[in-house]
């Protein structure tokens, strides 16, 4: 395969990369030119999407790079996602960062650096490729959780999330090591092909620790306790990017390897895999319930949702993974729908809110605010007719009929626990008496973007069923 | 013309769904007007629905069927079941926006648009023909009965909102499962097909306790009935009055449409559970109505002890026993809905559901007095009223099956009529002891137009049952023969050749005996 061809599938990539390059030499020079640089970026991740559509929509599948990278319908359909996450974090921000000093040109740049990142790791088929791309998502993100440098709690996340961040690269690399010694080979399809017949103890290690260094960046439990540190600590448009983009990447880089590199030992992961759902959607769920700041609740709700979205991958199946691409979709929806909400609880001075409290009584001053921020809750808690219960229901269709019903059952009757929370929030907006400290708020993208994800997350989003099934299903294809 | 001709039920979901939405964006009073008229013209669609019904024609009318959501298909449909317990929900719902006419000061929009979506959703499980539509109409119902009862609820509303939350969705998720792994094996989601499709017995077993789950807590049947008294004590009364009326009755439904049909030998196999429970609920709940101060407390336990018997009924697996079950649960609708709006009507005026505080209504509340004594009597099941009907047929359906399970529910009429008359008595008879409770006025028009059409058809159900008996037999028969296979053998045959009873026998009635039972029954 000659270069061009490769050239020629990375043109997602390539697009984000060169406009990060020459974005970055706009903020070099005009440090004032936030906006600017935000509506540049936001293009530039439109056009990238645009290509990511074009090879679903063509059913581009193909290698490239020797193998390193392969641009097929898996990858294109978590990049529309990447992409649409990120560009949403971009649109939200200037106001907010504004408000909090901390805007500047870099951070557009920052988060097309990111989502670079994560186009990279959704496409790898090599452990290298990997590498590379998660670390560049992640030292992006890590600057990110610290951009409000003045703030001590986005420093402290920028700290926490760094260290926490560098200690699973570790693991997963020294996993990757083990693989890479013990099969000869960094590529996925030649892992697989060795990883045949009785497993290795030391591709069983391997196995482990490329599993638990994932299951960190995708803040599954028992890897989960940077997240509400996290969360709670970067500015919040950054957290609601958090929450989306790379949860989406790490989701889908998971997939990939489990399916290409392990898919000849379903027994040896799975377990683990189960176990790692059912304790995330449990901490989830238990650790929500005590909390009083809302980003650490929607923290929590993350680590929740990401184990709903584990036993997909338990079932092992093809309609396991197209329904976790499903539930990605509406999950990111409903998620950033969620920080779009938050972002609307301004006090009298303009500071921001983010307290249990401040949202007492908020259907009565806001109606409106209060009324989308209650369809977000009833989607996350998965209660229909919105649309999250559908994300829910085809990831426990295809755990039933993988035959794994303890899973089922077990992780159903959790999801009442975790309905628990997202009721105490819709019951202290409703319910409690008002407490009137959130005044109108002023930004127009910020209502507009949350009305519109209200709307898709509605019982509205079901007529979107169609389209999202046979796109997911194509997609889920491209892997088996 | 004939309501076929249109999509009459897609109309029906559609017009309070757009109603709720517009109650959203308007002032107070335009949203009570718009609600009216929604309900109003929702109530006119179900008369005509039920006119073009043919209960001769095809088992499901008015099916319609649209591929709009992918594997969760729009189908809708119904037989003669499905359309009274529509019929129920439409004419209870304007009285409901009725009675909240005055009753609600605060975010009326709100409330209006949450009693639209309740209706929408109430006739969407029970036309749904999809199981994955039904199981999203039944728990979609949730969302604006929680906000009801926490929004427009007594004191201890937030306690109660919680505990009607998560008991019925926690009930309700294993019913998910089971429907999902009912779909794969059967390879389609499609009602009617599946009514027909034969599970294996050892997983019959499995599915019938899911199904069990969600039904049993939203029947509710002893011991999982404990959120129902809170629900309904802090609900406001238009919220009880659909609680009662028509959300428990989607129990019911549930049992009679997927756990009877489905799983006969599941159904059969369980019977000693669903007559034990049922037993228990009638004693216990009606002693412990018995002792309760507060009005709607008594009516709640009341509710339980009302819904044991339909449970009796519909297991009994004989034509009696289920019609009769069937008209229990219109019945019980009508009367606890009337009763719980009779509690409105003296809290509106003292904002007190204490019994001890009313006494001698009858004295300067006659009006009143007399349509209080009329659902009373209904409650009861006195005979000229509805609830004589559904109990007796029940009731003579479960002798055929359990004479045991027969006699203890039957104990449960004569402890309805013990603390139903005895609350009848504290409330209308006796001294005038409180001097604000004596100078009450009586009911006012719009309070009199909400209780004289229930009443009209309370007295219809109890003079003329054939007109609920028609719609329903047929469907009741279509059932009955599908779960014959797993019918129980009855404990009371009658011994004929048994030489040690024939002295017991009265010669004189001869063969006629066995034909009176029939006529009487029927």
């Amino acid at each position: 395969m000659d270069l061009s061809t490769s050239l020629y599938l990375v043109r997602p990539e390539l697009i984000l990369s060169f406009s990060s390059l020459a974005l970055l030499l706009i903020a070099a020079w005009r440090q004032e030119a936030g906006r600017l640089v935000s509506i540049l970026s936001v293009a530039a991740l439109v056009g990238a999407g645009a290509y990511a559509v074009h090879y679903l929509c063509a059913g581009t599948d193909a290698s490239a790079f020797e193998g390193l990278y392969r641009a097929d319908a898996f990858g294109s359909f978590a990049k529309i996602l990447i992409y649409f996450a990120a560009a949403i974090s971009l649109m939200i921000a200037p106001k907010a960062l504004e408000k909090m000093g901390a805007m500047r040109a870099e951070y557009p740049v920052l988060v097309i650096l990111a989502a670079v990142g994560m186009g990279v790791m959704v496409s790898a088929t090599d452990l290298l490729t990997l590498y590379i791309g998660l670390e560049l998502n992640s030292l992006a993100a890590y600057v990110l959780a610290s951009f409000a440098r003045n703030d001590g709690r986005s420093a402290e996340a920028g700290l926490k999330y760094f260290v926490l961040g560098a200690l699973a690269s570790g693991i997963l690399l020294f996993g990757m090591s083990l693989l890479y010694g013990f099969t000869g080979s960094t590529s996925f399809e030649t892992i697989g092909t060795a990883m045949t017949g009785e497993l290795s103890m030391g591709l069983l290690f391997g196995l482990v620790f490329v599993l638990s260094g994932l299951a960190f960046k995708i803040s599954a439990a028992p890897f989960h306790m940077w997240t509400p540190d996290v969360y709670e600590g970067a500015p919040t448009p950054v957290t609601a990017f958090f929450a989306s983009a790379p949860k989406v990447a790490a989701s889908a880089l998971l997939i990939r390897i489990v399916v290409e590199a392990f898919g000849n030992q379903v027994q040896a992961w799975q377990q683990i895999v189960m176990v790692v759902a059912l304790m995330s959607i449990i901490i989830g769920a238990v650790g929500a319930i005590g909390q009083q700041n809302l980003k650490r609740l929607l923290a929590y709700s993350s680590i929740n949702n990401v184990g709903f979205l584990l036993i997909g991958l338990a079932a092992g199946t093809e309609q396991g993974v197209a329904a976790m691409l499903v539930y990605l979709a509406i999950y990111v929806a409903m998620t950033l729908g969620g920080f779009v909400c938050l972002m609307q609880l301004k006090g009298r001075d303009g500071e921001m809110k983010e307290s249990m409290a401040d949202i007492a009584g908020l259907s009565k001053t806001r109606p409106a605010l209060a009324a989308i921020f209650a369809i977000f809750m009833f989607s996350l808690a998965g209660i229909p007719p919105l649309f999250g219960f559908y994300g829910k229901l085809v990831v426990f269709n295809a755990a039933i009929s993988a035959g794994l019903f303890p899973l089922a059952v077990i992780g159903i009757a959790a999801s009442v626990i975790g309905a628990f929370y997202y009721l105490k929030v819709v019951k202290t907006m409703y319910f409690d008496e008002s407490g009137d400290s959130i005044e109108a708020a002023d930004d127009k993208v910020l209502r507009w973007t949350g009305g519109a994800l209200g709307l898709v997350v509605s019982a509205l989003g079901y007529l979107a069923i169609p389209l999202l099934g046979a796109v997911t299903a194509q997609a889920a294809g491209a892997l088996f | 013309m004939n309501a076929a001709e249109l999509p009459i039920l897609s109309i029906m979901l559609a017009v309070p769904m757009v109603g709720a939405l517009a109650c959203l964006f308007v002032r107070d009073e335009m949203a009570r007007i718009i609600a009216l008229t929604a309900t109003l013209f929702n109530l006119l669609l179900g008369v005509w629905l039920w006119a073009s019904y043919d209960p001769a024609g095809a088992q499901w009318q008015f099916v319609e069927s649209a591929a709009l959501f992918g594997p969760i298909g729009w189908k809708l449909g119904i037989d003669g079941i499905s359309l009274l317990l529509i019929m129920l929900s439409v004419f209870l719902m304007p009285i409901c926006i009725g009675a909240s006419w005055r009753a609600v000061t605060e975010r009326v929009g709100l409330y209006m648009a949450s009693f639209l979506l309740m209706e929408t959703l109430m006739i969407g499980v029970f036309a749904a023909q999809d199981l994955m539509l039904f199981y999203i109409m039944f728990e979609a119902g949730l969302i604006p009965m929680y906000l009801i009862i926490g929004i427009w609820g007594g004191k201890d509303r937030i306690y109660a909102s919680y505990k009607f939350f998560l008991y019925t969705l926690l009930g309700s998720v294993f019913m998910l499962l089971a429907m999902l792994w009912m779909i794969q094996q059967a390879g389609t989601a499609d009602i009617p097909t599946l009514l027909n499709h034969d599970f294996p017995p050892e997983a019959q077993t499995i599915l019938w306790l899911a199904f069990f789950a969600s039904f049993a807590v939203k029947m509710p049947m002893w011991p999982v009935h404990t959120w129902l008294p809170d629900a309904h004590v802090q609900a406001p009364t238009a919220g009880s009055v659909i609680l009662a009326g028509v959300l428990l009755k989607m129990g019911g439904y549930g049992f009679l449409r997927f756990s009877l049909p489905m799983f006969p030998e599941a159904s059969a196999q369980f019977i000693w559970l669903i007559f034990g429970l049922s037993m228990v609920a009638v004693v216990y709940t009606s002693l412990v109505a018995l002792v309760q101060d507060d009005m709607k407390k008594l009516i709640a336990y009341s509710s339980v002890a009302h819904m044991a018997i339909v449970t009796v009924g519909l297991f009994t697996f004989n034509q009696q026993g289920i019609e009769g079950a069937i008209i229990v649960m219109l019945s019980h609708g009508l009367v606890s809905g009337a009763l719980f709006l009779c509690v409105g009507v003296i809290y509106d005026r003292l904002h007190t559901r204490e019994i001890s505080r009313y006494g001698g209504l009858s004295i300067n509340m006659p009006k009143y007095a007399l349509f209080f004594m009329l659902f009373t009597m209904a409650s009861v099941g006195l005979p000229g009223t509805s609830g004589f009907v559904g109990e007796f047929l029940s009731l003579a359906g479960a002798y055929k099956v359990s004479t045991w399970a027969t006699l203890i529910a039957t104990t449960g009429i004569i402890l309805g009529a013990g603390y139903m008359l005895y609350l009848y008595r504290r409330v209308a008879f006796g001294e005038q002891v409180n001097a604000d409770a004596a100078a009450m006025p009586d009911l006012d028009n719009r309070e009199l137009w909400l209780l004289a059409p229930i009443a009209a058809a309370v007295l219809w159900m109890g003079i003329y049952p054939e007109s609920f008996l028609a719609p329903i037999r047929r469907d009741v028969a279509t059932i009955v023969e599908r779960i014959e296979r797993a019918a129980p053998a009855g404990d009371s045959k009658l011994k004929v050749h048994d030489k040690t009873t024939a002295k017991y026998r009265i010669q004189a009635h001869g063969g006629e005996h066995d034909k009176k039972a029939e006529g009487a029954a029927h």
